[in-house]
């Protein structure tokens, strides 16, 4: 709104609040400060327990040797939101803390669950679709408010969505759209599709499917990955024969989420035509090349707790502990009810060092954010791109927007 | 060198006759550049770019003493305050600021700085003329903008990720209260007759003004430019008149500066200016605002009496923050 708005003094969004250090200044300020901020005064403290649960899942074999999944991912996230709440909370009153249970692949999550929603009913799940389905579904869970930091499967967000379950990370359906929109500004319309073969290549793939038909792309010719060789040593002879016999095509396109074959394709195509989607031009909620609007700042925090940079479930761990940590800010509250209803508000908004303020969606529960277009050493471009336009809010361009939503929970 | 020595003294006559034969004494607008850790000095009356110096890494806040006889200048990635001397653009010395800082603000004393360390969570009080650190204040998240009381009792630090604006007691260094406003506070300026509290919030959108004895919030300013989308309007660096008549708001990605009324709060005007527009200064008789266009690497100079841009100057890359320097 332009303008101006006149508040009153002791508006709940904006309440003065005050850290008392020492009994002089009670003595010096207590009075007026009262008056003015309604705020609880120093014992009247706030505890706020946020649980992460996470299901370890089993190592999968790619054929670089060169990287292994951090130990800690997602819960190095979830450790600096708690941190970077503390900072703040303490200067209100309330202090965050992290419940955390690791479960082993094999192990009993459902238990697990149970036993962390007796503790506290503010979780983070950091697991597959079905586990988050499965606990969401636990009668302990009915009133409690889960955040999915880890699945970007896109059921969740439609058919499948469960009013207890919100979605920090992005859903395919957005990563999707974001590199569609990057193409489509660059007239690059026409696209050869390599589809991986594990189950989450073809869910990426049926969401470009799904995309490329929103944006009027083509995909003039699409394989599924077939190879069982080490393509260490044969990419140079196996990769262009296999990408031959596509037309022609502006962008080649792969979906290999674990990262096992895709990284063969750059630089040995038949014809030289860029690579995107899970190597080259990569649509991603985080990475460490992500550093502008004040980015930095979050990526130097995050390296020097954890030791290494941050990935995108460790993104998404952190602003859903932001998430709940704003939303304790602003409501004084720890009731899972008052939290989601605020965090599901148009008053809610969260500075996520992406340059736009975030918020959910109230239709399903996914946080809308911009998304990144990187490739390992830069941000390319940042979707929603200029042009794409939308009546409410443009970071609605990417994925399920309102009027196609399924899901009917919320 | 002998030469130089022998004609030393005929030099310094000549420019003091020349600046003495010069009606208007012009000063200097010093412009921080970013990444490219120099200072453009642009000449007031001229208005080119007349010097450029180098300094330590990533400068960002940058001002003068009162008596302008040095310039301090936050080396962010150097973790130093630079003390530099104007004449030569030499830097006398460097003081202890704790890590990163980014932004500061001058005591009315002369002799405390205030300084923001963005990645400690910390604002650092140093004696200048002892260069000792005389006292750590524990804030929130990423503190940025600071400010103080013109009676230099209350210094303010926001903190970006925290959401607020601290009050800090500048007698005991004690946090006295803790204001939130909306997200990622960016810069705060008090009135130049200490009643009121500006406050600029990026994400949020908004300035917030507070009344300085209640601490409540007086107003809440919006923004809105034709054409330009909501979100990209984010509130940065802001400075007001002294005579309690202007506010000139940086929108940053908005590529404007909203001019607000000091009185009514209601927005005046935009003026369109470079790409990503961070910071504002004003010249002395505060006829002329200067802003710094981060991304497009160039200062749009604004006339205060028309409200108008009438000159674009390129300097560095990512010019951050401005400070001006009267003719000596």
């Amino acid at each position: 709104m332009p303008g101006t708005s006149k508040s009153e003094p002791a508006s709940l969004k904006h309440v003065a609040s005050l850290l008392w250090r020492w009994p002089s200044a009670i003595a010096c300020f207590g009075m007026s400060l009262l008056l003015v901020s309604g705020q609880p005064a120093a014992g009247a403290d706030l505890e706020v327990t946020i649980g992460y649960l996470e299901r370890l899942q089993p190592p999968v074999p790619v054929l670089s040797n060169l990287e292994t999944t951090p130990v800690d991912q997602g819960l190095a996230g979830a450790e600096l939101g708690v941190a970077d709440s503390n900072k703040s909370g303490k200067f209100l009153g309330q202090h965050f803390s992290l419940d955390k249970r690791i479960v082993e692949h094999e192990g009993d999550l459902l238990g697990a669950a149970r036993e962390l929603l007796g503790a506290t009913k503010l979780l983070l799940l950091n697991m597959t679709s079905e586990d988050l389905l499965a606990v969401a579904d636990l009668p302990e869970a009915k009133s409690a408010l889960l955040i999915n930091v880890s699945e970007g499967d896109v059921a969740l967000r439609d058919r499948s969505c469960r009013q207890n379950l919100l979605h920090t990370i992005p859903s395919r359906a957005m990563l999707a759209d974001a590199l569609s929109q990057f193409a489509v500004q660059k007239k690059w319309t026409r696209w050869a599709l390599v589809e991986g073969p594990q189950p989450e290549d073809k869910a990426f793939a049926e969401a470009l499917d799904k995309s490329t038909e929103k944006f009027d792309i083509d995909i003039r010719g699409r394989k599924v990955w077939g190879f069982g060789a080490d393509m260490r040593r044969n990419a140079a002879q196996e990769v262009p024969l296999f990408v031959q016999s596509f037309p022609e095509h502006d962008l080649l396109v792969v979906t290999d989420e674990r990262g096992d074959f895709g990284r063969y394709l750059l630089y040995n195509g038949w014809i030289p035509r860029p690579v995107a989607g899970s190597e080259g031009l990569r649509p991603d909620a985080w990475s460490s090349a992500v550093e502008q609007h004040g980015a930095a700042q979050l990526q130097r925090r995050f390296t020097g707790a954890a030791g290494r940079s941050m990935r995108s479930i460790d993104y998404a761990s952190w602003a859903a502990v932001r998430a709940i940590g704003e939303a304790v800010t602003q409501t004084k509250s720890n009731d899972p009810a008052v939290l989601r209803a605020y965090i599901l508000s148009d008053d809610f908004e969260l500075a996520g060092y992406k340059g736009r303020k975030l918020s959910f969606r109230p239709w399903n529960g996914q946080l809308r954010q911009p998304i990144p277009l990187m490739h390992p050493r830069a941000v390319v471009a940042q979707a929603p791109l200029e042009g794409f336009l939308h009546q409410s809010n443009e970071m609605d361009t990417l994925g399920i927007d309102q009027p196609e939503s399924r899901c009917t929970s919320f | 060198m002998h030469l130089l020595q022998y004609y030393r003294p005929f030099a310094t006559a000549l420019m003091l006759s020349l600046a003495s034969s010069t009606a208007f004494a012009a000063g200097e607008i010093w412009v921080s550049n970013e990444k490219d850790n120099t200072i453009s000095v642009i000449d007031e009356q001229s208005l080119d770019v007349v010097r450029t110096i180098q300094v330590g890494e990533r400068p960002r806040g940058i001002t003068f003493s009162k008596d302008h006889s040095v310039l301090y200048l936050c080396a962010s990635d150097s973790d130093t305050v630079q003390v530099i001397d104007p004449e030569s653009g030499e830097v006398l010395n460097e003081l202890p600021s704790g890590e990163d800082p980014e932004q500061f603000i001058l005591h009315p004393d002369n002799r405390h700085l205030y300084i923001a360390n963005e990645d400690d969570a910390i604002t650092t009080v140093v004696d200048v003329e002892s260069r000792k650190v005389v006292a750590q204040i524990d804030v929130g998240v990423e503190p940025e903008g600071m400010a103080v009381s013109p009676d230099g009792k209350i210094v303010i630090t926001t903190s970006e990720s925290s959401n607020m604006a601290h009050w800090i007691d500048t007698e005991t260094h004690e946090l006295i209260a803790n204001t939130l406003v909306d997200q990622r506070p960016r810069h705060a300026r008090f009135t130049a007759d200490g009643s009121k509290l500006w406050v600029s919030s990026e994400i949020g959108g908004t300035v917030t003004v507070f009344d300085v004895e209640s601490r409540s919030e007086k107003a809440k300013i919006g923004f809105e430019i034709k054409g330009v989308r909501p979100d990209r309007v984010q509130p940065v660096g802001f400075e007001l008149t002294s005579d309690g008549k202007y506010a000139f708001v940086a929108l940053g990605p908005a590529n404007h500066v909203a001019v607000v009324d000091q009185q009514t709060y209601e927005v005046l005007d935009y003026i369109l200016v470079g790409r990503r527009v961070w910071h504002v200064a004003f010249n002395g008789d505060e006829s002329l605002l200067f802003t710094t266009n981060g991304v497009s690497g160039d200062i749009t100079v604004i006339d205060v009496a028309k409200l108008a841009p009438t000159k674009t100057i390129k300097v560095g890359r990512f010019p951050w923050g401005a400070a001006y320097r009267p003719n000596q």
